[in-house]
């Protein structure tokens, strides 16, 4: 026999379900006067350093259906490519951007939309830099862990060309998966669960 | 938090998510996951800075009564009907260490299965006075307490004749995005549990005995409220023994 290794086992996920917003967005589904604003729904304020943008997008199922009812979060560096986290070790982040946003696809249309900065570049492991992006986590009733993918964004071509983690994605048609579309200062990315062009997902 | 700490900051990555111990993607006898569940593998990668960080909320978001469900939707004087209970445990991560300062979220139905939600047509009745959100921080021990009324189980649109258990939905968010998680505590004793659909996603008993608060009699409030205690862990960071590299991260 050995020594055991001691370690915990992760308290496993469960779906969020339909009502997710009841906890997430309780003013989203009109159960004002718990909290005063939901969590995450302004990501920017007027001092806030960078360049305004606006991500939208939505969110289809396998039959090309609209998701009408997931809750997504964006986490993201600022401007300046810093994270506004303990664990930033390179510097201290625009104390005017969260950096973390929350929104609900919309019942009606199935819509999120957060107002943001274009972030910064952020450096890989091994010193390398990636690409500008925006990571993204995505929760439902019907999906019972919650999905982790990134948007990046078009102009940045020759970024995303020696990004780190796009080059991982062996079939090359799969990267535009995660490249927005831009129009103005408004940056479109529609994230397809399963099937025909899938979101590329990431274990990480 | 408390000051007075020479522990750094912990960047490490977090140790690799057991995909065999969660729920798979696709799991038919839940319906919803047959549309919704990528058919691609999953593209594998060592956290990087993007998600080896991740909000931290202060105190100061949270008001006096968002640990209190049974109050904070009530009319002045008035409170929730149901069984009411306390629900406290900790946040640890793998290692065995408590998560300070991580945001706990949770939301149910009331005492009869009710959800307030637009989209909910169960004929169970509202409860004028229970609005079902509630949220905490955790102290410097990983703890994390709330009040509430024990939700009732309710029907749902996936077999012919499925309930679900008596459950409260949590969600968590530790020091760094890869943390995040989203769950469901069941309650001890419960023979709801072992006939769901949702549960059943979860391949390992050991693992969906992780989602089933005991009994905490102990902690029970006499003449006031019974006690319900739920541990929560979340990934732990690898230490960063030999990852000390100049470059940053």
């Amino acid at each position: 026999m050995v020594q055991e290794l001691g370690y915990l086992r992760e308290t496993p996920s469960q779906t969020a379900g339909p009502y997710v917003h009841i906890g997430l967005t309780p003013n989203y589904c009109d159960i004002g006067g718990v909290y005063e604003t939901d969590l995450g729904s302004a990501m920017v304020n007027d001092k806030t350093l960078g360049e305004r943008i606006t991500v939208t997008g939505r969110v289809f199922d396998g039959a090309g259906a609209l998701v009408r009812d997931a809750v997504i979060e964006i986490w993201q560096a600022d401007s300046a490519g810093l994270y506004n986290s303990p664990s930033e070790m390179r510097g201290t982040a625009d104390p005017n951007f969260a950096g973390w946003g929350r929104c609900p696809t919309r019942a009606e249309d199935g819509v999120f939309s957060f107002d943001t900065v274009k972030p910064g570049r952020v450096p890989f492991k091994d010193g390398r830099k990636m690409a500008p992006h925006i990571t993204f986590w995505i929760v439902a009733r019907g999906i019972n862990i919650g999905l982790h993918t990134r948007m990046y964004f078009p102009e940045e071509a020759e970024a995303n060309k020696a990004d780190p983690l796009l080059l991982r994605i062996e079939h090359r048609e799969r990267v535009d998966t995660l490249i927005a579309v831009r129009e103005g200062s408004t940056y479109t990315f529609d994230i397809r669960l399963q099937g025909d062009r899938e979101t590329v997902f990431l274990d990480i | 938090m408390s000051d007075l700490t020479n522990n750094k900051p912990e960047m490490g990555a977090f140790f690799a998510r057991d995909r065999a111990w969660h729920a798979p993607a696709l799991t038919p006898g839940y319906k919803t996951s047959v549309l919704r569940s990528p058919q691609r593998a999953l593209l594998s990668l060592d956290g990087t800075i993007s998600e080896i960080t991740g909000p931290v909320f202060g105190h100061s978001v949270i008001g006096e009564l968002d640990n209190d469900l049974i109050h904070n939707f009530a009319k002045p004087g008035e409170s929730a009907i149901g069984e009411r209970i306390v629900v406290h445990g900790r946040v640890l991560d793998e290692r065995g260490r408590p998560v300070p300062g991580a945001l706990v979220e949770f939301w149910q139905a009331n005492a009869g299965g009710r959800y307030r939600h637009k989209k909910e047509t169960y004929l169970a009745a509202i409860d004028p006075n229970f609005g079902g959100c509630g949220r905490s921080i955790t102290d410097d021990d990983g703890r994390y307490a709330f009040r509430t009324v024990r939700p009732g189980a309710y029907p749902w649109p996936n077999g012919v004749n499925d309930w679900r258990p008596a459950h409260i939905h949590f969600s968590i968010f530790g020091h760094g995005f890869a943390q995040r998680l989203i769950t469901q505590m069941y309650f001890e004793g419960d023979p709801m549990i072992w006939k769901c659909p949702i549960v059943g996603t979860i391949p390992d008993k050991r693992a969906i005995e992780q989602l089933i608060a005991p009994l905490d009699w102990g902690n029970t409030i006499p003449m006031d409220a019974r006690a319900y205690k739920f541990d929560i862990v979340l990934r732990g960071r690898r230490s960063t023994m030999f990852e000390n590299r100049k470059e940053g991260n």
